[in-house]
């Protein structure tokens, strides 16, 4: 536990919010104390160390995609910055965990 | 805990009479009848297809004889090409009563409902009459599907489900698991636990036909509320479906309507076999629920995280909510909160526990809530599927 993020297991990149992480929210990771950028909802991740872009993001200590860009620790990670290995994913508006599902 | 004893040995959780439509044409009939029944067990499954379709045929048959069913009436239109015959002598065959109704030569709408209406009523006196006998855990098929899952289903109800299953199949019940398209990824550690190598091999190819399969569609088996449940890709989904198959080794491949030939942990291929040809593989929850019933599956084991409310015609469904949230907003359609989990307030062999001792208190005739509000999807559609080969059951007669 570290805050409201879970470490799935001890090889991951990622840590998974247990509950909605509001905005502003003070975390340490090995890195340093930092402040979330913006609300992780909850079961959305974010990095636990810098990660480069190519790199294999690692959740219950196996991959679940590539990094499409470089991601600094405690960014959200999710599909606008990490892809499958195998087939796109398939998402609307609402992939944020945020915004409405439903186009205006 | 007791159940109704069919011909074939096999012990039935509930004694449903089915009304089957053969063709889409015959659908609104066969509702009809069903409708007049409003509150009883009697429950409408069915074929939309006018094209004939080995798949589906062995499907309505295999669904047709299982042991939560004690009887089936056939609704045709008359000119589709499902063979009624062969299917209601399957069921004949099974022991248990059959009748087929034509609605071309039964005077149309208002007569072939008459008609259903007065043969359902007397089968269902008829099977009353069917004995019950004592019914162990080992004689229970429990599958497990999810559907809806979000970022939470990983860690709280799918290990859960999985937990569960390590507890059922300990005591001798037969667990299926499923949706290969939903393993991408899994595949070196999943063929680690099959019980023979060449097995092992097998499970691996289940899974790279799947990817080869949703690769060719264009879309892998993920939905775009997966993403808005913090899912990112759909090997980290794979994952989290994983756990449902908890630690047990793996026993063996069947495809759907294949049977587990005894205990233990088995992995549906559920990808059909061959070039792409009629679509999605499956195209909602319900019809990986009715590929685990036609395997014989007594009852389902449902986890979702976004938010589910099916049940399923023919045996009962288990709804295990893996996110607290979804569960406070959805209370009334979940059997087992799961988010508890999540929420730090119990452990995951806790709530393995409850699901394992809820799986028994169903068989045992407690109604799920899915049950009790009324549901009873079903879909049925297209596909095939080549026979499974001889390193998928080691050790079978």
């Amino acid at each position: 536990m570290i805050g409201p993020f879970l470490l799935l297991h001890p090889a991951d990149t990622v840590l998974v919010a247990r509950t909605n992480a509001p905005e502003g929210l003070e975390i340490t990771l090995d890195s340093g104390p930092l402040r979330l950028a913006r609300v992780i909802p909850m079961a959305h991740k974010i990095a636990r160390h810098a990660i480069a872009v190519g790199d294999t993001v690692l959740k219950y200590g196996l991959p679940i995609g590539i990094a499409t860009e470089d991601i600094a620790p405690g960014a959200h990670v999710h599909i606008h910055n990490i892809r499958s290995a195998y087939t796109a994913t398939h998402a609307l508006q609402d992939a944020d965990g945020i915004s409405a599902g439903v186009s205006r | 805990m007791k159940g109704w004893l069919r011909a074939d040995g096999r012990k039935g959780i509930r004694n449903t009479v089915v009304v089957a439509y053969l063709v889409e044409c015959a659908h609104f009939v066969a509702s009809e009848i069903v409708a007049g029944f409003r509150g009883q067990d009697v429950q409408l499954i069915g074929f939309p297809g006018c094209f004939p379709n080995d798949y589906a045929a062995r499907m309505m048959e295999r669904l047709c004889t299982h042991p939560n069913v004690g009887a089936v009436l056939f609704v045709s239109l008359g000119c589709e090409s499902f063979d009624k015959v062969r299917a209601a002598n399957a069921v004949d065959a099974s022991g248990r009563p059959v009748k087929t109704l034509v609605i071309q030569k039964s005077g149309g709408t208002r007569s072939t409902v008459q008609a259903g209406h007065d043969w359902v009523a007397g089968a269902l006196t008829q099977i009353a009459d069917v004995p019950r006998v004592p019914m162990a855990v080992s004689d229970l098929i429990i599958g497990t599907v999810c559907g809806g899952s979000d970022g939470t289903s990983g860690i709280s109800g799918n290990p859960a489900a999985g937990r569960a299953f390590d507890l059922l199949v300990a005591e001798g019940a037969a667990c299926i698991f499923e949706e290969t398209g939903e393993l991408i990824g899994c595949e070196d550690i999943m063929a680690a636990r099959a019980i023979t190598p060449e097995l092992g091999q097998a499970l691996r190819d289940s899974v790279q036909k799947a990817e080869r399969y949703y690769a060719t569609l264009g879309y892998g088996s993920f939905a775009a509320g997966n993403a808005a449940g913090g899912l990112s890709t759909i090997e980290e989904k794979s994952l989290g479906a994983y756990c449902k198959s908890g630690d047990s080794p793996i026993s063996g491949l069947i495809k759907p309507g294949d049977i587990p030939p005894r205990g233990g942990l088995y992995l549906m291929d559920v990808v059909p076999d061959g070039e792409v040809r009629f679509g999605f593989p499956n195209i909602s929850d319900n019809a990986e629920i009715v590929e685990m019933i036609a395997s014989g599956a007594h009852l389902t084991l449902f986890v979702t995280g976004r938010g589910s409310v099916v049940g399923s015609a023919i045996s009962p469904v288990i709804k295990i909510c893996a996110n607290p949230d979804t569960y406070r907003a959805l209370a009334e359609d979940m059997d087992v909160n799961a988010g508890d989990i999540i929420e730090g307030l119990r452990s995951l062999e806790e709530v393995g526990r409850e699901i394992r001792d809820l799986v028994l208190a169903v068989a045992a005739g407690g109604r799920t809530r899915s049950e009790d509000l009324g549901h009873r999807e079903f879909i049925l559609t297209y596909k095939s599927f080549e026979p499974i080969g001889p390193a998928c059951l080691p050790g079978a007669a």
